[in-house]
């Protein structure tokens, strides 16, 4: 059960990506992220491309795990694709089934929606790929600090994401050991319908509830005894600080968002 | 008598009006020393040790770690420095993805500066054993590692006292001696004062005073030898002697000239020495 458990599924290296601080890692994302949905056209869908195969080699992850991320999100990817073929009507038909019509502005929006969610998925990928949960989620805390101002528990967030990245490997094994416990007196947790099959996960998820909350209930002491006190005074191992690349990586990302943005302008007529 | 912890008519209830956990207790702990507390389930063993940092707060009495009240909330935080704890689920007590992370997490607490952290944290994980896992993922180790990388968390705070709540009671044997080898080790030649509370008999047996809770407070205090020797009271408790002490408690019986004797080594040089 632990073994294809990927989430926060870290690739250990020592690439340029991985030794990048992680906030602006997420800064490049965000930038990424608005890079794709600024692309309008097919033809300025080439910038983020080349910025994700480049990104993707200076990372040096395989391309595999890149795109195994994506499994998951097959469904979905299938429905808006879909979806966006016959919702949007546009005036060239490429093909009339009578009681509905594909159109090339319909064919265009769709792949370019699917597009943005394939690309969406793989940079964000790349981020948890390069970044261990650790730095993650201090690189997180941090550039959200500055909402402290408006009373954002940016500190709290962060503490709570390392707690439930901490504790999911020892939830599936706690899992695993009343699922088998059940079995072995008899509860089936695989056959039957949808709602039979729901039923027979009352009694996994009752103790699983009230060990959760035992355990939250120690932890918390074990934190007080270690004098956890929240955020207010509290120093950090990591101490994170940009380097020469991580300022060449914002350039970079500007750069791409420019280009699309003025490659969409220019092929918007295109189309 | 240089004492570090003392407890003066110390009471606790759990809920207001309710039953006493621990009633009237009053004890003190020498500093550097090397003790034992041991009692059945319900004894109140663990809820004295959660009065000895501030977890717990006495109903009634007074707790004081190197002259400061516990209760006096403007100490909270040196006396949990001061007196570090070892909790007896080793999960729940790990809050870091990583080794190094977990037991930085104290001296983030304390606001040490981030230069000093690598040093302290590599003495501590050595001193407990685990510096060649200090990058792996805590789900990853046994209950017995787990436990030593709980010890090193708190050694990084350089504590003066740990205080050990079962923390081999959810261990394999083989986990139970690590854990009870390292806190040996730390107390001689750290002179930490270790307070271990337990109900295995047969770990009481290595330590230099034993102290015997029931129902809420004090039953015996004194060296394994002289708490031993009185068998009864102890089975009153619900208590068992280790192995070997009862074997020599029953030769004693069947007029052997035999001294109580606690380990099998003992033991067998009495016995050599008499009947060879």
């Amino acid at each position: 059960m632990l073994d294809n458990f990927a989430f926060g599924q870290y690739y250990p290296g020592t690439s340029v990506f991985h030794r990048m601080d992680p906030r602006m890692k997420i800064i490049l994302l965000i930038l990424y992220i608005a890079g794709i949905f600024c692309a309008g056209t097919l033809p300025s869908f080439a910038v983020p491309l080349l910025f994700m195969v480049f990104s993707i080699h200076m990372a040096a992850v395989p391309l595999k795990m890149v795109f195994k991320s994506l499994k998951p999100l097959r469904f979905i990817l299938i429905f808006t694709f879909v979806l966006n073929l016959f919702f949007l009507q546009g005036e060239r038909v490429l093909l009339d089934l009578g009681f509905a019509r594909i159109t090339r502005e319909g064919l265009v929006n769709a792949v370019l929606y699917a597009l943005r969610l394939v690309f969406l998925v793989m940079g964000s990928s790349l981020l948890t790929l390069t970044t261990a949960p650790v730095p993650l989620t201090d690189g997180l805390e941090r550039l959200l600090s500055p909402l402290k101002a408006i009373r954002f528990p940016a500190h709290e967030m962060a503490m709570m994401m390392t707690i439930a990245l901490r504790f999911i490997p020892t939830l599936l094994e706690e899992t695993d050991k009343i699922m088998k416990a059940q079995s072995a007196r008899g509860a089936d947790f695989e056959s039957g319908n949808l709602i039979q099959r729901a039923k027979a996960m009352v009694p996994l998820l009752v103790p699983l509830f009230v060990s959760s909350f035992r355990r939250a209930g120690e932890l918390a002491m074990a934190m007080e005894a270690r004098c956890y006190h929240g955020g207010e005074g509290r120093t950090r191992l990591h101490v994170l600080k940009m380097a020469r690349r991580d300022y060449i990586a914002l350039a970079l990302g500007i750069v791409m968002v420019a280009l699309t943005v003025a490659l969409s302008r220019l092929t918007a007529g295109l189309i | 008598m240089d004492e570090i912890i003392r407890l003066e008519n110390v009471s606790y209830a759990y809920e207001e009006d309710g039953p006493r956990a621990v009633e009237g207790l009053n004890l003190s702990f020498e500093r550097g020393s090397f003790t034992a507390v041991l009692g059945h389930n319900g004894s109140g063993k663990s809820t004295m040790a959660k009065l000895m940092n501030g977890l717990f707060l006495p109903t009634e009495g007074r707790v004081t770690v190197d002259g400061m009240d516990t209760a006096d909330e403007k100490y909270t935080w040196e006396i949990r420095k001061k007196a570090g704890m070892i909790f007896q689920n080793p999960d729940n007590q790990l809050v870091a993805t990583v080794v190094t992370d977990d037991v930085a997490f104290g001296l983030e607490n304390l606001g040490v500066p981030p230069a000093e952290m690598p040093e302290r944290i590599n003495w501590a994980l050595k001193q407990a054993g685990m510096a060649e896992h200090a990058f792996k993922a805590p789900h990853l180790l046994s209950g017995g590692q787990k436990q030593r990388v709980a010890i090193a968390g708190v050694l990084a705070m350089r504590p003066e006292i740990i205080i050990c709540d079962e923390a081999t009671a959810m261990l394999d044997p083989q986990g139970r001696r690590e854990v009870l080898s390292v806190m040996e080790k730390l107390n001689r030649e750290q002179g930490i004062t270790v307070i271990w509370i337990t109900h295995f008999m047969e770990e009481a047996v290595r330590f230099s005073r034993l102290i015997v809770m029931d129902r809420g407070s004090v039953a015996m205090d004194g060296t394994p030898a002289e708490v031993f020797s009185d068998e009864e009271k102890l089975e009153r408790m619900h208590l068992r002697l280790p192995v070997m002490a009862r074997l020599s408690m029953k030769l004693r019986k069947e007029n052997a000239d035999i001294p109580l004797c606690l380990t099998a080594e003992d033991l067998a040089r009495e016995a050599e020495k008499r009947w060879n």
